[in-house]
């Protein structure tokens, strides 16, 4: 292992460059150890995001050599390039500061989505009834443990390439209602998420599913959306 | 500077369907031009074939059906993504893509050069 | 039809128009595989294509299903990578649609009739 690493980190904000430094390697040092090292050794200028460090909040995503990543739960030596690795924020959202970007248009677009649950019974009904074993459930906790990082969406090509796509996160959120037999805002939600600004803009790359620090398949769901809002405008509820 | 996260075999699959699509979507309107000639009787028809025996135009030939194949077992997984029961982003198709195309493309170079 | 409405029915019918041309570009392989092996002057298209209602069938379906599935997909590729969108955007791909089924069935026509 090589005693120094060089690290490029971003600095500035949609206009900047990459600057260098130079951090002392450590087993098992993760990117985040690395940036809170230069934040606090070299220079005390440097922005970043974390929270609870330790891979369950989301908040240190980054992108790491091309790539979004969580970098408390990155390894510098699962990802160095020779001696070097690059970090910079997340993709397709606009930079704050350094590596902080605005998240608020990523969780627009979850709203946008219609990801908020809509229910009609209050404390004086009784329980809704829901079979832990149905197919619709099954689907929703295939996608419910999404923390709202935003590494899906900094991954997706479509997201850069269509500004109004809701990308993977909102939409796979809104499967997760749409299979959810105590919603009521169904026929909002497919309006919301069909067509090109919804579904039927992604292109199955798969960036998401691949990348998702969770192992959840925004794919899958945007799969389901596709057949379910096609259902819908046949039936000429669109 | 936005970095996007590629390098990935599903990501790769999505660019060669996009690709092959393309270039088989440029492709279409010479084959119908060509095969159009034979409304005037058989000899520009023939002039075109002539044509197509060149190497480069056999070899664009060759790579055109390989892209054909190409883009059909793609396109194939596509639909089984879309339609039926998730089963991960299907590798085995994206080999299996990968095969499809190798194969199509040895037999259809014997056919046309043996 | 809203505008939603009509880029899901897009989605829709290239699928189903995939499906069709699945079908129709194995048969079409084969058939040029065969076609390669027998001979490829025009005479021996020709003699092969003419006055065949089956294969005039089966190609001018050909050419409806790549009428339906080239435009949507270059139409995609158009409003991602060359950012272009809004109206010009889907008349060129109506214009493309068209410009398929008229050569097309003029290539069928050629050689069948």
């Amino acid at each position: 292992m090589d005693e120094t690493l060089h690290a490029r980190i971003w600095r500035g904000q949609a206009q900047g460059s990459f600057k260098a430094y130079r951090v002392p390697r450590r087993q098992n040092q993760t990117i985040l150890d690395v940036v809170t090292y230069v934040q606090r050794h070299l220079d005390p200028s440097l922005a970043y995001r974390f929270a609870c460090r330790v891979g369950m909040c989301g908040s240190c995503a980054m992108t790491v050599n091309g790539v979004p990543r969580w970098t408390c739960r990155t390894r510098v030596a699962e990802v160095v390039d020779g001696s070097g690795v690059e970090i910079a924020p997340l993709a397709h959202l606009p930079v704050v500061r350094d590596l902080v970007t605005d998240m608020r248009g990523f969780f627009d677009k979850w709203s946008r989505a219609k990801g908020r649950f809509v229910g009609e019974r209050t404390r004086r009904d009784e329980f809704a009834v829901v079979k832990p074993d149905s197919a619709a459930r099954v689907a929703v906790d295939a996608g419910i443990e999404c923390i709202g990082c935003g590494v899906c969406y900094a991954a997706c090509d479509v997201v850069g390439w269509r500004p109004d796509f809701l990308g993977p996160a909102a939409l796979n959120r809104a499967w997760t209602l749409v299979n959810d037999r105590r919603d009521t805002a169904g026929r909002d939600r497919m309006r919301a998420v069909a067509g090109d600004a919804g579904c039927h803009a992604c292109h199955t790359q798969g960036s998401c599913t691949t990348w998702c620090p969770k192992h959840l398949a925004p794919t899958a769901a945007i799969a389901g959306l596709k057949r379910v809002t096609a259902k819908a405008a046949m039936r000429g509820e669109l | 500077m936005t970095m996007t996260a590629h390098g990935h075999p599903a990501w790769w699959a999505y660019l060669t369907h996009r690709i092959s699509g393309l270039l088989l979507a440029l492709f279409l309107p010479i084959h119908f031009w060509a095969l159009g000639t034979a409304l005037s009787g058989s000899a520009p028809l023939d002039a075109f074939l002539r044509f197509a025996e060149q190497p480069l135009v056999r070899f664009a030939q060759w790579g055109l059906v390989i892209l054909l194949v190409v883009h059909l077992t793609g396109g194939l997984r596509l639909l089984l993504i879309e339609f039926r029961p998730w089963s991960g982003l299907r590798h085995d198709w994206i080999a299996g893509t990968v095969g499809a195309g190798a194969m199509i493309g040895l037999v259809y170079a014997l056919a046309l050069l043996v | 039809m809203s505008n939603v409405g009509v880029q899901v029915r897009g989605w829709y019918w290239q699928r189903v128009s995939a499906m069709v041309l699945a079908v129709c570009v194995v048969i079409h392989l084969a058939i040029i595989i065969y076609a390669s092996r027998r001979g490829l002057t025009a005479a021996q298209i020709l003699g092969r294509t003419r006055g065949s209602v089956p294969l005039a069938a089966f190609y001018a379906l050909f050419v409806a299903a790549c009428a339906v599935h080239v435009p949507i997909g270059l139409k995609s590729i158009a409003e991602e990578w060359l950012s272009w969108r809004g109206r010009s955007v889907s008349i060129a791909a109506v214009f493309v649609a068209v410009a398929i089924l008229a050569m097309g069935l003029r290539a069928v026509w050629a050689v069948v009739a």
